[in-house]
């Protein structure tokens, strides 16, 4: 499955290699409730990411110990299966993924009202079956749908997306090409309600207005992203709505 | 981590002092605490620095080793950043394997230092696809009292600048190491700034109570043309995008002044 290299990821017009403008987002699919086993879940691909995201709980704490008296203790894992990128990767994580699984937990404990559940676990698990660049963004978007799907009390969703600089110019949504051949790449998770950033890295180099234009680009690409979360919900609850009214 | 308990009217006067721009310490919002910086602590390593935040201590210690370079990147050096929450340092680190704090800690020096290509890796070649240097960044903290990130970053810069490498000559494929030294190749200068938001205000340098009593975290890394070359938010809370853009105005002045105690000259 090797690619070339292409010379140029954007060219004169501002087109990128898969044919989107410079402000455009992958085509995105999402689906709630994909698992039987979970108490709640969702998929989604965006462009060739695909990843699936897990909830059990709340339920009692394994180890005990870990138990907290006052709220939930929300767990995460953000996992890469061995195939899902170029050279296979190894099951075991990495420090990447261990640091990828707390950021992840950071950006959505903001949203969960953990303080209704004392002494329980929510556990949440994030598998990327193919990583095409943006998986720490669409695995929070996965995620705050299937917390959602788990009828998990909620301040609002977390939508989350990556803006950054490619070849001199501020784009969108960057592909994994993009990101190893750009100059910067800034994931952001947005809670709209709360005008909340729960999730703001950033590697590369911006000048401080690009780094004021890239934000406010993932921003815009958040936006979209919260869209269709709720459509998607929307979409899953009206047919169970009907199928109940039947 | 298990925390460390800070009573609730400490927690209560810590915020309330924030709230109307006092802090507990005395500082203002975005005063650091005092930086006391030494460099050359450990003859054995390669280059080494310790740092003082206060009563934040960190060491970091630079080893210098020969191996492969990665595939992707036949003709560069290697550059790996680790730290150690070695439990002398609070009553809250455990001995063990580097649980996240320790892997997103190293992490996030490592990402400053490697985007704004800090160290000059192409010049740590010594033969294409088959044997580079591979410089160690060991981020060891001694004393934990607030603001690990910043302290590790300012150390670990303090040690790279401070680095001397072998002078070495190839003979028969290997390397052998002839007497004398020349510096490491430094030619940026990132310095992490890192902010806690209290009672909806951002605080710079936060100690570790304060810390206990953050919302959330935010980390930005200018370097020395004033860019942003990484940013880490941490914490269960939550910024405003006012609050990150002013953040980052904030950081490219406190990062000018953190440079000067560390580069000299």
């Amino acid at each position: 499955m090797l690619q070339e290299t292409p010379r140029k990821l954007i060219d004169e017009s501002g087109i990128r290699l898969d044919g989107r403008g410079l402000n455009e987002l992958r085509p995105i699919k999402i689906e709630v409730g994909v698992l039987s086993n979970a108490d709640g879940s969702a998929y989604i691909e965006q462009g060739k990411s695909k990843i699936l995201a897990a909830v059990y709980g709340p339920k009692e704490v394994h180890p005990k110990h870990l138990a907290l008296p006052d709220r939930a203790l929300l767990r995460c894992r953000y996992h890469m299966a061995p195939f899902s990128v170029e050279e296979r990767k190894s099951p075991a994580p990495s420090r990447r993924e261990m640091e990828l699984s707390k950021v992840i937990r950071e950006a959505l404990e903001p949203s969960v009202f953990v303080e209704y559940y004392p002494r329980t676990s929510i556990d949440l698990f994030i598998e990327v079956l193919q990583a095409d660049g943006g998986t720490r963004c669409s695995g929070i978007t996965v995620a705050s749908l299937a917390l959602a799907d788990a009828g998990i009390p909620m301040r609002d969703l977390v939508a989350a997306c990556a803006a950054g600089k490619v070849e001199g110019r501020l784009a969108l949504d960057l592909t994994d090409l993009e990101d190893k051949g750009g100059e910067a790449d800034v994931p952001l998770a947005w809670m709209p309600n709360l005008n909340a950033v729960t999730l703001l890295q950033m590697d590369g180099m911006l000048t401080m207005e690009e780094f004021e234009h890239v934000v406010n680009l993932a921003l815009q690409g958040c936006k979209q992203i919260y869209q269709l979360q709720k459509e998607t919900l929307k979409a899953k609850y009206v047919t169970v709505k009907e199928a109940v009214e039947e | 981590m298990s925390s460390i308990m800070v009573s609730r009217v400490k927690q209560k006067q810590i915020a309330q002092l924030i709230s109307s721009g006092k802090r507990l310490d005395g500082r203002g919002l975005t005063d650091y605490r005092e930086v006391q910086l030494e460099d050359g602590v450990i003859e054995r390593a390669e280059g080494s620095a310790r740092v003082r935040l206060g009563k934040t201590e960190v060491m970091v210690g630079i080893k210098i080793e020969v191996g492969e370079p990665f595939p992707d990147v036949p003709n560069e050096g290697v550059l790996t950043v680790n730290a150690e929450l070695v439990p002398l340092a609070s009553p809250t680190f455990e001995p063990g394997p580097p649980d996240e704090n320790s892997i997103e800690l190293a992490r996030v020096v490592d990402r400053g230092i490697r985007e704004s290509k800090a160290v000059a890796l192409e010049k740590l070649c010594v033969e294409p696809g088959k044997k580079v240097f591979i410089v160690f960044v060991d981020i060891y903290v001694l004393n934990h009292d607030g603001n690990l990130i910043d302290a590790s970053a300012i150390a670990s810069l303090a040690a790279l600048l401070n680095t001397k490498m072998f002078n070495y000559e190839v003979k028969e494929g290997e390397v052998k190491i002839k007497p004398g030294y020349t510096s490491l190749p430094v030619r940026n200068y990132p310095m992490a700034v890192t902010f806690a938001k209290i009672s909806d205000k951002l605080v710079v340098d936060p100690w570790l109570e304060e810390e206990q009593v953050m919302d959330a975290r935010l980390t930005v890394t200018v370097e020395k043309d004033g860019k942003v070359c990484a940013v880490q938010k941490g914490g269960y809370g939550y910024f405003t995008m006012q609050q990150v853009l002013e953040a980052a105005k904030i950081a490219r002045e406190k990062a000018e002044e953190l440079r000067k105690l560390v580069v000299k000259g």
